[in-house]
């Protein structure tokens, strides 16, 4: 009795780690950052007379590094192609090419930059970075939610920005009763852990 | 009941309302579409719809007074022919004011511009975001806007034509200031 109690709790002292492995093994190590481009998405929202009109850019280049099990080490780096806007009609589309809107010629590309990313429990975090557009650099706060699918994660997010805080509309066009001022941005990346070496 | 010498007072009131407002979003639909983008043009499309869809409002009272109150008949001196052109004028005039903001209403939902009324209330999107539709509805937009301005204009010419010339009460049923 005393012998096969020993035993039991032998075998259940070797097999619990090894279950441990298991789980371990079910849930790889390693930081996603193997970025899948066609699934990049920007997406915005502004509103005209109160209207609200949706847009996307149709080019980001995402480059990310994401640890699960360190998300404060997490860099991310966004190159975004402001000339690949669609603002939601073609008459805007070639508006906004102009000087008074991104002024492309000058400023083909805003990028933001990660500073610091802290976890807010569960999936979701909150990052901080700094947004370039137009030649100004402002600092952005936005919530990320982390979805994993085995060597797949997903990042969702949005924010508001001010778009007047980047020039963007200016001159006529910085008469908020008409467009306004706030612009809420939403984006979707995902990317792969990197194929085991 | 016999049909009387005047259009009733509501029916005065909604022909006139429709009428301005009519008068008003014809020449400032044709207007704004040539402006380049501006926050101004911005402005006078969204004014543009809201014209319109106040007249698809107040088509329901014009609707219910005109199905419920009697309608003056035809002056006596009016030949036959005039008055099955004036009695088809009216019917498709009457569909065109329903038709020509729809019709509005649904170019922009299928561009992409859902309708806020007045800047205040969100219209619903009668049909989804699809350019191809968009343009489809943006052509039939203008058309039932041309059929709309021939039909006001001949509505408008045979108006006058009766009280100038006919001098008979045709214009004055529905102008009780002009009575002689």
């Amino acid at each position: 009795m005393n012998s096969k109690r020993l035993l039991a709790a032998a075998l259940v002292s070797l097999i619990l780690p090894l279950a441990g492995a298991g789980a371990y093994a079910a849930q790889p190590a390693g930081s996603f950052d193997q970025v899948l481009p066609a699934k990049n998405r920007i997406d915005f929202v502004f509103k005209q007379m109160n209207v609200p009109v949706k847009g996307h850019f149709k080019k980001a280049n995402v480059n990310l590094v994401f640890d699960p099990a360190a998300p404060a080490k997490t860099t991310v780096r966004l190159d975004l192609d402001l000339g690949s806007i669609d603002a939601g009609s073609a008459d805007a589309n070639s508006e906004v090419v102009g000087k008074p809107w991104f002024d492309l010629k000058t400023f083909p590309t805003a990028t933001f930059v990660s500073s610091s990313v802290k976890p807010l429990g569960g999936d979701r975090y909150e990052m901080t970075g700094k947004l370039t557009i137009k030649g100004k650099t402002r600092d952005v706060t936005t919530p990320v939610t982390v979805t994993q699918n085995g060597n797949t994660a997903a990042f969702d997010g949005g924010f508001t920005l001010n778009r007047l805080e980047f020039a963007i509309g200016d001159g006529t066009w910085s008469d908020t009763s008409i467009v306004a001022d706030e612009v809420k941005v939403s984006f979707h990346v995902e990317a792969e852990r990197r194929a085991a070496k | 009941m016999n049909a009387p010498g005047q259009y009733s007072k509501p029916a005065v009131i909604v022909h006139w309302m429709i009428a301005i407002l009519v008068l008003v979003a014809l020449p400032l639909g044709y207007y704004m579409t040539d402006l380049s983008l501006s926050p101004r043009k911005l402005q006078l499309i969204s004014w543009h719809k809201w014209i319109g869809f106040t007249v698809l409002l107040l088509f329901i009272p014009r609707l219910i007074v005109r199905l419920t109150r009697p309608v003056p008949a035809p002056v006596d001196t009016m030949p036959g022919w005039q008055r099955a052109v004036a009695s088809i004028t009216h019917v498709v005039l009457y569909a065109l004011i329903i038709g020509v903001p729809l019709s509005g209403w649904m170019m922009s939902s299928a561009k992409g511009f859902p309708v806020v009324y007045l800047g205040l209330v969100p219209l619903p999107d009668l049909v989804g975001k699809d350019e191809a539709l968009g343009d489809l509805l943006k052509s039939a937009h203008e058309l039932l806007t041309s059929g709309l301005l021939i039909l006001v204009g001949l509505h408008i010419a045979a108006a006058l034509k009766h009280h100038i010339i006919d001098r008979d009460e045709t214009l004055v049923r529905m102008v009780p200031l002009l009575k002689r």
